[in-house]
This record gives C-alpha cells, sequence and structure tokens, in this order.
C-alpha cells in the first residue's frame, strides 16, 4: 500500500538576519525527521512551541520546502513544483486561527471556495459543499456569517472547507490553541468521526496532551528531531521524559505515576479515569 | 457606536430582493441615486420615498436597523440642513442680526434633509440584501469585458471580498486595543489637537501589525486551498439572469417612467 | 484595596433587538490580597464583568464601590482607578506598539505623569518580575517569541503597581511550560506585593492549582463563589453550564463510589495524598 505521508532525513533550515540584514545565525527548525504514515491513520504531534512541529505541517503543504531529505505525501514529491497543487489538494491543511482563514462573508460559500479554486463544476460544488458541511455538523449554519460563530464553529467551517476539496489526509496546526474548553471538544471529536467515517488520514499537531489520547500514534518533537514515538499508552508511560520536553501529562497519568513513585503496585500508562479507578481496585 | 454602521453590512433574510441578482440591485440603486437628481419637487419625492418604502417592505429587512444606519450621518444630515436652513436667499420669515430664515431655506433644508436619507437609504438596501460576495460577483462580471484591457477585475473584486470580510474583525479589534491602552492609562478623549493624534499611535501600531499578520496568515491559508488566481476558478453560485430580474429591471424602467411623467405633469399643472 | 459590587446588572444595546442582559445583580465584595479565580464559558458574562472592575464599561443598574468610594461619582477619577486595577486583556501581545521593551512598558506609568525617576524604576523592577532577561530591554517587543511577548504586555500593566491586578487568561495559546511560567509568577507577584488578583481562566486544573477562592458565572449571575473545593464538589452542576472539574476531582468520586475511604482533592497532590492515606490504612 502506498504510504500517506513518508519523509527520510527530512531538514528544514532558515536563515535569521540581524536588523542590518546581516546574516545572523542558521536555524533549524526540523533536523533529521523520518515519518512513515500510512493512510487512515490518527497521528498526533506533541511538542512544544518551537519544537518544529509546524514547520513540518508547512513541509506537508508545500508552503515550505525541504532543505534536506525528502518528503512524499501520497507518492507525490513536494519539492516537485509541476506537483505542488495535486499535493496540496491531497493533504489538506488547518491553522491556528479561525478568522484568519475564513475568506468568504457566508459559511457556505466559504466552505465552496477550495472546489472552485479547483475548478469544480457549480452542481458538483453543491453536493460536495453540502457534504462537507454535513460532514462536521454544521450544515444548518450554511447560510450564517462566520463572525457570528464561536471559536469552534469556526474551526469545524475551516475543516469542512477542506473536506470539500476531497483530499486524503489533513494537516492541522495547533488547531485548537485558541479555543475555549467546548470548542476544542467539538474539533477533536469531529475529527475523529472523520477520520472513521470518511476514512480521512488526520495528522493532528497540538501541544494540549488530552487531545492526543484517542490517536493511532503520538510522535513527540524536541528541537526539530522525533524524541518520542509510540501509542498514546506507550508514551504517556513516560512522564518523566515527556516533563523534561516541556510537555504534560493527564492529571490521572500524574497520579498513577506519583503513587506508583510512592510505592504502589500501579501499571504504567494510565490514561482515562476508568482505568485508574480499575487500577486502584486490584491494589486493594 | 461601531455596530451601528449598517452601510455595508449583510442582513440575512428570505426576500425577493435578496434572490435577485447582484448585477440588477447594482443597476437599480444606481439608476435611484441618479434619480433623486432628476427632480426637485413635492411629487418627485413622493415617488422616490414611495418607490423606497416598497423596497424596504419587500426586502424583509426591519426598518429600525435600517435607521440605525442613519444615526452615523446624523451630524452631516444636521450641517446640511443648517447650512440650507440659513443661506438660502428668498421670502424672510424670520430675521435675527444676518440670520435670516427663509421659505425657500426651510423647503432646501427638508429637501436635502430627504435627499441624503433615500441616498443612504438606498444604497444600504443594496449592501443589507446583498451578500458581499455577490455583491463583488456582481461587479466582477459587470467589469468583465475590462479584463481584454488588461485590467485586474478579478484581483480587484477578490480584494474588496476579502476587505468586506474583514473590515467587522478589524473594528473589533480596533476596540479592544483602544480598550487595552485605555486599561493603561492612554487617553483618547481628552487633549489638543496634537496630543490627540499622538494618543492614536498606541492603537494604530497594534492594529496594522495585527493587519498584516492576518494577511500574511489568509494569504497562506488561500494557497493552502489551491487559490491561483482568477484563471481556471468555477463558481457555487454564478451569475444567471432569471425571470425574476428580467421583471426587476422593467420595473425600475417603471419608476423612472413614472417618476419623469408625473413630475413634468406636476410643474406643468404648479406653473 | 477592597472591591464591593451592590446589585451590579449590565444591559448592551438596550431597547433593540439585539438587547442583552449580559450582568444581572452581581453582588461580590473582594478584599485585599485574595488570590481570586473567575470561571465560566465562553459569553458567561466575565469579561464584562472584568471591565466594570476598573471603569472601562459602565454599569446600567447597581453601584460599584472601590476603597469605599462610589466609582461613578463624578469627582472619582476613572484615570486613577485604571491604574489602580490593573487589567490585562486576553492576548496582551497584541496591544504592543513601542520599539524596544523598556519603552514599551514605560507607557502606563508616562501616563499617570510620574517623574522620570519613578517612571524607570518602575519599568524595571516590572520587567524584571515578569522574568525578562537584561539583554532584551532594548530589544523590540516584535521580535520576542509568544511567550516573551505576553510577559513584556503584562509588566506594562504591572509597571502601573496596581493594587488589583485582574488577568483575563493569560495562557491562552501558550504551551505547557509557557503556562507554567507565567502563571507561577502571577502567584510569586500576588504574594510579593500582597495585591489581589482575579484570574480569569479556562482551565479548572490552573484555577484549582493557584487560586483561594473561585467565583463561577453562567448566563451572567455569579453560580458559585468560594474555595475551589467547595466549588468543584458541584460538579454535576458546573457540568450542566458547560464546565468540569479537574480531572482529579472525578477520579476521587468514582473512588468514593467504589466504596474507597477517600475525602475530595483539586490538585494532583491532594488527591496523592488522600489515595496514599486511605491506601495505607488497608
Amino acid at each position: 500500500m502506498k504510504k500517506m505521508i513518508e519523509s527520510k532525513n527530512l531538514v528544514f533550515e532558515y536563515i535569521r538576519r540581524d536588523e542590518e540584514g546581516n546574516v545572523d545565525g542558521i536555524i533549524r527548525a526540523v533536523d533529521g525527521v523520518t515519518l512513515d504514515i500510512q493512510p487512515g491513520d490518527f497521528v498526533a504531534i506533541l511538542g512544544h512551541n518551537g519544537s518544529g512541529k509546524s514547520t513540518i505541517a508547512k513541509q506537508i503543504n508545500a508552503i515550505l520546502e525541504p532543505t534536506e531529505g525528502y518528503l512524499y505525501v501520497d507518492g507525490k514529491d513536494v519539492s516537485d513544483h509541476d506537483k505542488l497543487w495535486e499535493v496540496r489538494q491531497t493533504a489538506g491543511m488547518v491553522f491556528q486561527n479561525p478568522d484568519n482563514q475564513i475568506i468568504a462573508s457566508v459559511v457556505e460559500e466559504d466552505v465552496a471556495f477550495g472546489p472552485e479554486n479547483l475548478g469544480v463544476p457549480t452542481e458538483d460544488i453543491w453536493v460536495r459543499v453540502e457534504e462537507a458541511l454535513r460532514a462536521v455538523g454544521m450544515l444548518e449554519y450554511r447560510t450564517h456569517s462566520p463572525n457570528k460563530l464561536s471559536g469552534g464553529q469556526k474551526q469545524r467551517v475551516a475543516i469542512a472547507g477542506i473536506m470539500a476539496m476531497k483530499p486524503k489526509c489533513i494537516v492541522l496546526d495547533e488547531p485548537t490553541a485558541m479555543l475555549d474548553p467546548n470548542g476544542r471538544k467539538e474539533v477533536i471529536k469531529t475529527l475523529h468521526e472523520l477520520n472513521a467515517k470518511e476514512n480521512v488520514t488526520v495528522l493532528l499537531i497540538t501541544h494540549y496532551m488530552d487531545e492526543v489520547i484517542g490517536a493511532d500514534r503520538v510522535i513527540v518533537m524536541d528541537e526539530g528531531k522525533i524524541v518520542m514515538q509510540g501509542t498514546p499508552r506507550e508514551v504517556f508511560s513516560q512522564v518523566e521524559k515527556l516533563k523534561s520536553y516541556r510537555l504534560d501529562v493527564p492529571q490521572v497519568t500524574e497520579l498513577a505515576w506519583e503513587l506508583k513513585k510512592a510505592g504502589m503496585p500501579l501499571p504504567n500508562g494510565i490514561l482515562t479515569v476508568e482505568e485508574f479507578t480499575e487500577a486502584l481496585k486490584q491494589c486493594q | 457606536m461601531i455596530r451601528d454602521i449598517t452601510i455595508g453590512q449583510y442582513y440575512p433574510a428570505d426576500s425577493v430582493l435578496h434572490r435577485l441578482d447582484p448585477r440588477v440591485k447594482l443597476v437599480g440603486t444606481l439608476t435611484f441615486l441618479i434619480s433623486l437628481f432628476l427632480f426637485n419637487n413635492l411629487i418627485g419625492y413622493v415617488i422616490a420615498g414611495l418607490f423606497l418604502a416598497t423596497m424596504i417592505k419587500i426586502s424583509k429587512v426591519p426598518f429600525s436597523f435600517i435607521v440605525r444606519g442613519l444615526k452615523t450621518i446624523v451630524i452631516l444630515m444636521l450641517f446640511t440642513v443648517v447650512f440650507n436652513l440659513f443661506l438660502t436667499d428668498g421670502t424672510v420669515l424670520w430675521q435675527w442680526k444676518f440670520i435670516k430664515i427663509t421659505i425657500e431655506g426651510i423647503q432646501t433644508a427638508i429637501f436635502m434633509a430627504l435627499r441624503l436619507t433615500f441616498l443612504i437609504i438606498g444604497s444600504s438596501l443594496m449592501t443589507l440584501t446583498t451578500t458581499p460576495n455577490q455583491l463583488t460577483d456582481g461587479l466582477e462580471t459587470g467589469l468583465a469585458p475590462l479584463k481584454k484591457l488588461h485590467f485586474p477585475v478579478h484581483e480587484i473584486s477578490m480584494m474588496m471580498s476579502i476587505a468586506l470580510r474583514f473590515i467587522p474583525i478589524l473594528l473589533e479589534e480596533t476596540d479592544k486595543i483602544m480598550k487595552a491602552q485605555q486599561a493603561r492609562g492612554a487617553d483618547f478623549e481628552e487633549g489638543k489637537l496634537m496630543e490627540r493624534v499622538k494618543a492614536l499611535v498606541p492603537m494604530l501600531v497594534p492594529l496594522f501589525v495585527s493587519a498584516f499578520h492576518r494577511a500574511n496568515d489568509l494569504a497562506m491559508a488561500m494557497e493552502a486551498r489551491c487559490y491561483r488566481g482568477g484563471e481556471g476558478r468555477t463558481r457555487m453560485k454564478p451569475l444567471k439572469y432569471s425571470k425574476r430580474d428580467g421583471m426587476a429591471y422593467l420595473c425600475l424602467v417603471a419608476y423612472l417612467v413614472v417618476l419623469v411623467a408625473t413630475t413634468r405633469l406636476w410643474m406643468l399643472f404648479v406653473a | 484595596m477592597s472591591i464591593v459590587l451592590d446589585h451590579v446588572n449590565y444591559t448592551y444595546s438596550a431597547g433593540t433587538a439585539y438587547e442583552k442582559h449580559a450582568l444581572k445583580d452581581i453582588n461580590l465584595v473582594i478584599p485585599d490580597g485574595q488570590f481570586i479565580g473567575l470561571i465560566g464559558h465562553t459569553g458567561s458574562g466575565k469579561s464584562t464583568l472584568i471591565q466594570h472592575l476598573n471603569g472601562l464599561i459602565k454599569a446600567t443598574g447597581g453601584a460599584i464601590y472601590y476603597d469605599g468610594h462610589d466609582i461613578y461619582d463624578d469627582d472619582f477619577s476613572k484615570k486613577e482607578l485604571r491604574t489602580k486595577v490593573g487589567l490585562v486583556f486576553q492576548y496582551p501581545e497584541h496591544q504592543l506598539f513601542e520599539t524596544t521593551v523598556v519603552k514599551d512598558v514605560e507607557f502606563g506609568p508616562k501616563n499617570m505623569k510620574l517623574p522620570q525617576l519613578e517612571v524607570q524604576m518602575r519599568t524595571f523592577e516590572a520587567i524584571k518580575m515578569v522574568g525578562i532577561s537584561e539583554e532584551l530591554y532594548d530589544a523590540s517587543p516584535f521580535e520576542l517569541s509568544g511567550g516573551q511577548k505576553r510577559r513584556v504586555a503584562i509588566a506594562g500593566v504591572l509597571a502601573m503597581k496596581p493594587e488589583v491586578l485582574v488577568l483575563d487568561e493569560p495562557t491562552a495559546g501558550l504551551d505547557p511550560m509557557g503556562r507554567d511560567e507565567i502563571l507561577d509568577q502571577i502567584a510569586a507577584i500576588q504574594k510579593e506585593r500582597g495585591i489581589t488578583v482575579i484570574l480569569v481562566s479556562h482551565s479548572m486544573e490552573d484555577v484549582a492549582k493557584y487560586v483561594e477562592r473561585l467565583i463561577v458565572m453562567d448566563h451572567g449571575s455569579v453560580q458559585y463563589d468560594g474555595t475551589p473545593k467547595e466549588v468543584f464538589s458541584h460538579y454535576k452542576e458546573l457540568e450542566a453550564m458547560g464546565l468540569a472539574a479537574p480531572q482529579v476531582t472525578y477520579v476521587m468520586e468514582n473512588l468514593k463510589a467504589q466504596g474507597m475511604n477517600v475525602g475530595d482533592a483539586t490538585t494532583v497532590e491532594e488527591a496523592k495524598n488522600e489515595i496514599l492515606r486511605a491506601w495505607k490504612k488497608i
């Protein structure tokens, strides 16, 4: 099977200049990253601000070009300029600020923006817009102004705008960073539904730990490198290591870890309240 | 205050006016505005007023909502009224030193105020019933022949529609920044002119910075959604004239005919 | 200095179709030196409430007393009130405008027309307090990282030496490390200066960790007002308001339902101690 996203020794460097425009230094934002994401996967990339996780997202969408190494999206080389629009159509991208990615003043017209750019015939655009809005649960808002929506709703409209381009993969660059807890839940739930029902590959970039629990795989980045990788349970069982990368763990995971340190016989990588209660029963 | 501006705002409703082709509405608004200068007598105002009232009724936009938009031009209106009231020569009604009020003055003042009101309501009715996108679509299609002269019609209409989408966001942002600077002791209300202008710097710099950030983000988001100019683009809502639009054009012609005919007749009878 | 809110009401766009009763009969006493958390979902009225505290919004009903004086009295200086009740808005880095960090932080104290020396002292003290290192003093605020920008903006308010510091979601959009740094610094400043701090937050875990008193708003009125433990014991009611309790609170409830002899907890530390105590008894 063709891989959805595949990279080897991916590097991105940029030159920093001082006020006079002289070269100040070279920053390696992404430093030798090897990725292997299969179609239908739900992968989360964790890392603190400046860890290079957003740069990777922009490379996948061919907004930034790799300095070294290679990156293929569904078999297409992102450095190949002839494939640029194919790559962008295959891997749609959702950004952090919901306001700054909605182009039209009516929800349905915004969702239509992508298909319009692709030259999709009018009748098909209507079908796609309706499907996409239904998939994110925003169909009843199709004639509303985006300005009147909540942050979570705006972000779902942005996701619908990508879905209407029929991508195989969605890359989301901290889509919940500016949302309140309810908005965050809405967006994450929508992503899991799209992943399950429409079989879209999801690459979720975030720094919120509770959002990655449902992912198939978690990748932790620090200083441009992949430093941890595995199922959420595998990653969250290493509380100390996560903390050294300036990341959190869910409260219940931390509690279990603290209790284990204090001598209680608890298993590693507890992720939910239910698991914790169950494990504690075994202790008694 | 900022929320009161209804010019340029869209009011969602399901009315015949909302469903009309934007080109019809553009032509209609233009015709109406020009018609306001075609007459200068009572019957003309009555007919234009009736026409406008009918349009408001059809549009299903609440009258109170439209009136709010007028609040912002009250000062301009007062200025015009006062100017005309005191500076028109004619039969003197009342005089104090060099200030005098004439019958003609009152008449012109009332007419000017009416004309201004009709002008504002007429043009805001168009934006209230037309989404910015439709409006720019209308302009783009209307100006399409200019493309042959290498006039960037698509680019300009895209810029307009983005501007219209971001105006409310930037207004809200201005409000937020002003409040944040007031919380740091900034004073936008007092002081001499120079001081007030200087006081705007802490508001304008952050506003520009934010506008540039947004523009940057938006450009990236548009590219990520495969935007590459007007070439090869299709439309979700292509402009197509329907029977309704033909009827609307006929109504417009009828309005003009009635207006011209009655004002002429009126002049004949009165004069 | 204490703030008293007496039957405060606020309605916007009164008499129009957009009329909204944003605050309904708010009665609160905010004494000296408390660390208070203010929670509520988006649109619950918390942002409107905090803008009343420094007079940016005027109540449409009721009275607010600052240090015993009615802030709506004609001879009460609004400008002075704003320096005494420092308000840090959400994403405060959006208000930065000067060419250097120092100049930006000076803006507040300069507006207070303080002597130059005092302005400088306050500026440096404030920048130091938020943990901005010296080599950044003359840097452009626009070149700093997101977390640094936010701290400079907070310093801009701190430099006015407010007696009450109100922060609207100071950690929004920051990563866990940036979040902990800012909250730790705020807690330290609160202790050091003995000022009142009102922290508006969406994170139940954060408020539980830092504040001594928690005010919950819903639909424009105060629903709960008490210690975090008291408030979070109403977790079911909080959920009905679209809020939640910290995860450990649910852990303890579950354990209690299982028949384990543990008390309530709102922080990991408390939960750990409770569980260990119960476990050792077995």
